[in-house]
């Protein structure tokens, strides 16, 4: 167990406040990171999704996307688009990589929510005269939002990883440290920096999953809200 | 183009090292999956703390994980054995989760026939209950095998050559089709890989309508794909 000693010695060691990069900066940069790339993400998918589950069209789309997306290899989309896009846009083009690989999550989650909505409760919705965009605002979106947020959860959480390893083309954030570790030798300042990111992810995964709780609507049961899984902690592989 | 061209041994033989470092977790995680499941399925009171602390697992990012494994068990930190083992962790994560769910897809009723006509728990798993379980479980399999083939790729972060060296090699040396060249044959495996596993569940499966088979696992991926296990 030294090492673990090792690694907190290197986490909260004065040195971390100094340096090339500060902790701290590499903390709010991977935040930033995360958030900002799937804020864009979801202001792409999320009325997509709807669209998707409201008109049942394109749903085929959703889960092809979805699956190929699996398929895509973090590293090499981030690679790839630093090398087409230049070097001095590096930020920019992990950035895109990011929100392309968030996007197929959240799609699936909004659209899912709406999907998984019993069609009674929508012709009910119809039947007592709302409109199309009365039955979306108030039957459907809420109704969904527990997967729908499911679905911001695992993009995430997949964010979150990919960032990780995005550091390797100089992006900064808690890699920074793994990389740097590797090359220097330093297993401590691996350890400390791969706690840090684990501590991150599960704390962001906790975050969502209360999130989740929070926003099942009152007056939905918890028998109909349990009925379907609610998603419980997912992806980030990356 | 003409560095492909010029390159196809080197593709070839880091594709051969990347389906034996991706084929040896989905095979374990499928085997170590099998029981945690069916324990999550048959344990009502155990099934919560199973799949959180097996969803928990998958949360853990790639590259956080490997120096885990190697301070918690002494795994070499750069070696080959870490990268499998973390993605055998993963892929029992993501199965664990099918099996209980595919446990629980079969018809009660078809269990109490076959308790009726005789059959022991050992045996009625084995013939009835995993079997029944097959279209949920094969779509467990197609997402655990795309995403440990893609996932490989961070071996080579830790040292481990597979395709992901054309990755780093092609960032290093600035050599954009380098790059694609390994993009597209990662997806390329994952592609063939999925087929077969179709292929296979046809020819294990025969008594599915392929209707009803492709409607389920469908449905099955969508699931998946809304649970993010993405």
């Amino acid at each position: 167990m030294n090492v673990f000693v090792d690694a907190f010695a290197w986490i909260f060691s004065p040195d971390r406040l100094t340096g090339s990069l500060p902790l701290p900066t590499a903390i709010w940069q991977h935040l930033a990171f995360t958030f900002g790339s799937v804020a864009i993400a979801a202001l792409i998918a999320i009325p997509a999704g709807w669209a998707i589950g409201h008109t049942g069209r394109g749903r085929e789309i959703a889960v092809a996307l979805s699956g190929a997306a699996r398929a895509l290899p973090s590293l090499g989309l981030v690679v790839l688009l630093v090398l087409v896009f230049g070097v001095v846009h590096k930020t920019e083009a992990a950035v895109v990589s990011f929100v392309l690989l968030a996007i197929p999550s959240i799609l699936a989650g909004a659209y899912a929510g709406i999907e998984a909505i019993e069609r009674t409760v929508i012709d009910a919705g119809k039947a007592v005269g709302m409109t199309p965009w009365q039955v979306l605002w108030k039957v459907e979106v809420p109704l969904g939002l527990p997967l729908l947020i499911g679905g911001l959860r695992s993009a995430t959480l997949q964010v979150v990883a990919t960032v990780t390893i995005a550091a390797y083309v100089g992006l900064g954030g808690l890699g920074f440290f793994i990389i740097q570790g590797i090359q220097i030798r330093n297993f401590p300042q691996i350890l400390g920096a791969s706690l840090l990111v684990v501590a991150l992810a599960l704390i962001l995964d906790g975050v969502f999953a209360l999130l989740q709780r929070l926003v099942v609507p009152r007056g939905v049961t918890g028998r109909a809200a349990r009925s379907r899984p609610i998603p419980t902690a997912q992806t980030a592989v990356a | 183009m003409s560095w492909v061209l010029d390159n196809l041994d080197l593709i070839w033989s880091l594709s051969l090292d990347h389906v034996r470092q991706s084929v040896i977790p989905i095979v374990l995680g499928f085997l170590i999956a099998i029981p945690v499941g069916w324990l999550a399925w048959r344990y009502t009171p155990l099934r919560g703390t199973v799949l959180t602390t097996i969803g928990l697992l998958y949360t853990i990012p790639s590259l956080g994980l490997f120096a885990l494994l190697a301070a918690l068990f002494g795994i070499p930190y750069l070696s080959e054995s870490n990268l499998i083992i973390a993605l055998t962790i993963y892929g029992v994560a993501i199965m664990t989760r099918s099996v209980a769910d595919g446990l629980e897809s079969v018809d009660a009723a078809t269990r109490s026939a076959a308790i009726a006509v005789g059959y022991g728990p050992w045996r009625r798993f084995w013939v009835v209950d995993l079997p029944l379980s097959g279209p949920v479980l094969l779509a467990g399999l197609r997402v655990t095998a795309t995403s440990t083939i893609s996932l490989a790729t961070v071996g080579i972060l830790i040292g481990v050559q597979n395709l992901g060296y054309l990755f780093t090699n092609g960032s290093q040396r600035r050599i954009i089709p380098e790059v694609l060249a390994g993009v597209v044959a990662v997806v390329v495996i994952a592609l063939i890989v999925d087929l077969l596993l179709i292929l296979a569940g046809r020819l294990a499966m025969p008594w599915i309508p392929r209707q009803g088979q492709e409607r389920r696992e469908r449905a099955a991926m969508r699931r998946l794909a809304a649970e993010g296990i993405a």
